[in-house]
């Protein structure tokens, strides 16, 4: 039932306490940076918010060579090497922001990390509007040491998040808030944050 | 607390530089007054304070450096009460109850702060009431404390107890003020005035700043006020029909009072001195003997009493210059001295109107004379009533204006105010003094004052001469300077448990005359005064 209802967007292929990685099963199916997706571990439902996306080759070892010298367009390149979607897949990772047990969202992080081959699905907008009545995730996206400046992700995440408020004007100001607290002694991060979620 | 009087959370502080409120984000600064009382749930105790100082504070210095821009609303709601916030600074008086003592009527003084993160908010009109009381036979209502509802009540009998002082700069309604606490004194029978009307502003009715007439005691009270006037003619003019016309005669003036004059009439130490010498040798007809004296006699009487003839001269052209004012005669026989008391005894306040004569040497000559037999008389009658246990004499306040011109640094040890103001408590006669510039006045009179009321003052010697001695100086200054150029004052001292920024109560309007007038005597006076009227 639940697969009916959600878009599946992945497996997990690697995973740690604070994040893990999932393959997309189609080529360049990637959600976007900041969406907030779930996956479960045991009777706990973890969320994560997806901060790095990449496609490469399958074989660490052979680097993707450039095929489309005589091809019209990229589609034709496509065309004319089929074995390509094969070869190549889209990943993302993505950090965790909390989990859900017994009917109870908590914004820290879960116990044991991800399984791996478990399903990774978006958040429907009920679930993104039920996760964030809350910003204290927001100390968990401060503080992470990813690739993806933390700036960046911040305000993906909050931008895509206001979509799914009934005031997403009030949400934003109000996670504002929270950041400005957390933020305090770092004005210029602040504001860098702010020029990118104003409404 | 509910959310809208809720201001913020202490953060930091201290009993001396009193306590640093965090405001909440949804409070805006600019919603509160400097002045406003406040209510603190500390953890124990109540506490209530005074918002003494209101600042910006920004937890990053960089964005007071590169702040969002004008039309950037959003970082500006958000910056707003989160990195950039207001901070108050309360200083806390009182203690009004609380958990660690719930039943508490009185307020007590301060001697702790509340705790970190203590709520803050607005004080209720119900937690000021328990504070500054209700309206009574004892207290009366002056005013209102800044922006509040609530009456701002004064226990008059006690704030007559102790000498008391009005300042302010010219034109800030000193007058009116007093006016009022005039007749609050009168109303609630807490002591007799005698008024020294340098201006003739208090007895019967004066002109205010917007050319209305306003009425003054004498209308309002009747025959429990007495008029009494030095210049017939000028009551006559403004149809004044005086109780009694002053005079005063050269017998009456005492060396004393010359030297305290020294100044007004130019004299010298010598001349001075000189007046004590002929005093002595002439007894009490010594002006008159002393003008009259010339020829051989004077050359005689000089030299035996080795008077220097430049002295003797300076000191006659000063007599000479107070017998050119016509209340002084050279003898008169019925004393205004014995007129004041016997109508001050029999509870009538007095107000002497000094007409034309707002010189300031026939001020300081009439009151000093004046106040200095009052003060031996109820210096005698004090002390009778100690020894053979009699009723002692009725409280009494004295009213002086210009009173830099009495209590300054060099004559204040000499005049007879001077003394009033340090010890004359005991005897029960206290001074009212009203004045401009309270940096004339001797720092010792100044801290004997029991409760000071002062309106705008913005010379930073008046101002620190006002508040010398006040526990929370630095914050009352801050008040003091803001406070608007009229009908707004602070008081503070005895009368009150803490410092109060005020409103007077509006005078001059027929609401208030109403209210003056409808405050029936109570049924113990009308049947004294049925009685007194068969016997």
């Amino acid at each position: 039932m639940q697969e009916l209802s959600q878009t599946r967007l992945g497996e997990v292929i690697q995973a740690s306490s604070t994040t893990f990685c999932a393959q997309c099963y189609e080529l360049y199916s990637l959600p976007p940076l900041g969406t907030l997706v779930k996956t479960n571990e045991g009777d706990n439902e973890l969320y994560a918010v997806v901060y790095q996306a990449f496609t490469e080759g399958i074989e660490p070892g052979r680097k993707p060579i450039a095929r489309g010298k005589d091809e019209p367009s990229e589609e034709a390149v496509f065309k004319a090497n089929p074995q390509l979607v094969k070869l190549l897949r889209s990943e993302f990772a993505a950090l965790v922001v909390g989990h859900k047990r017994d009917g109870r969202v908590n914004q820290y992080l879960p116990p044991r990390p991800a399984r791996l081959h478990g399903f990774v699905y978006e958040c429907s907008s009920e679930e993104i509007a039920g996760f964030s009545r809350c910003y204290t995730f927001l100390t968990l996206l401060v503080n992470a040491k990813a690739e993806t400046p933390s700036d960046e992700l911040i305000a993906a995440v909050l931008r895509l998040m206001s979509a799914s408020q009934e005031d997403p004007r009030a949400f934003l100001v109000n996670a504002g808030k929270e950041l400005a607290a957390l933020l305090g002694q770092d004005y210029a991060r602040l504001k860098a944050i702010l020029e990118r979620i104003k409404p | 607390m509910n959310r809208e009087s809720r201001l913020g959370i202490v953060v930091s502080g201290s009993l001396s530089d009193g306590v640093a409120v965090r405001m909440d984000g949804h409070t805006s600064v600019e919603d509160v007054v400097v002045g406003h009382y406040v209510t603190i749930e500390g953890q124990k105790h109540r506490f209530l304070g005074m918002i003494t100082d209101v600042k910006l504070d920004a937890s990053d210095q960089h964005m007071t450096f590169f702040p969002p821009s004008a039309d950037d609303d959003f970082s500006a709601e958000v910056l707003s009460g989160t990195s950039a916030y207001g901070m108050l600074t309360v200083t806390p008086y009182l203690l009004i109850g609380g958990a660690a003592q719930p039943d508490v009527n009185e307020p007590q003084p301060v001697k702790t702060i509340p705790s970190h993160f203590s709520p803050v908010g607005l004080s209720s009109d119900a937690d000021i009431e328990l504070v500054f009381g209700k309206e009574d036979d004892k207290k009366f209502w002056i005013g209102n404390p800044l922006d509040m509802e609530t009456k701002l009540c004064l226990n008059l009998p006690e704030m007559v107890k102790r000498s008391n002082g009005i300042f302010g700069k010219s034109g800030t309604g000193k007058t009116f003020l007093t006016r009022m606490l005039l007749i609050g004194i009168l109303q609630k029978s807490a002591a007799v005035n005698l008024v020294f009307d340098m201006h003739s502003e208090y007895g019967w009715k004066h002109r205010n700043e917007k050319g209305r007439d306003v009425k003054a005691l004498k209308q309002l009270f009747g025959s429990k006020v007495a008029i009494f006037t030095l210049d017939e003619e000028n009551a006559r003019q403004r149809m004044v029909t005086p109780d009694f016309v002053a005079k005063i005669g050269y017998d009456e003036i005492e060396p004393e009072d010359i030297s305290l004059l020294r100044q007004t009439l130019n004299l010298t130490d010598l001349a001075v001195d000189a007046s004590y010498s002929l005093r002595k040798h002439f007894g009490k007809d010594w002006i008159n003997k002393t003008l009259n004296l010339d020829g051989e006699d004077s050359a005689k009487v000089l030299n035996a009493l080795n008077i220097h003839e430049g002295s003797f001269q300076s000191l006659k052209r000063g007599l000479t210059s107070l017998t050119r004012l016509t209340f002084t005669q050279p003898h008169v026989e019925q004393q205004a001295v014995s007129q004041i008391l016997t109508r001050l005894e029999n509870g009538t306040h007095v107000v002497l109107e000094f007409g034309r004569f707002t010189d300031i040497a026939a001020y300081i000559l009439v009151a000093n004379l004046l106040t200095r037999r009052i003060y031996d008389k109820y210096r005698e009658r004090t002390e009778r009533s100690i020894a053979d246990g009699s009723a002692a004499p009725k409280p009494l306040v004295i009213t002086i204006e210009e009173a830099h011109k009495f209590l300054n640094a060099e004559v204040a040890s000499q005049t007879i105010f001077g003394t009033i103001a340090r010890e004359m408590r005991k005897y029960n006669c206290t001074l009212l003094v009203i004045d401009q510039r309270p940096s004339g006045i001797d720092t010792e009179v100044m801290s004997q004052l029991g409760t000071k009321i002062t309106c705008l003052l913005d010379n930073e010697r008046d101002i620190d001469s006002v508040l010398a001695g006040t526990s929370g100086k630095s914050g009352l200054k801050g008040v003091l300077a803001r406070l608007a150029a009229k009908q707004q004052a602070l008081i503070f001292g005895h009368a009150v448990p803490m410092p109060v920024a005020f409103c007077p109560r509006e005078y001059g309007t027929e609401g208030f005359y109403k209210e003056i007038s409808s405050e029936q005597p109570n049924p113990k006076e009308i049947e004294e005064d049925i009685n007194n009227l068969w016997r």
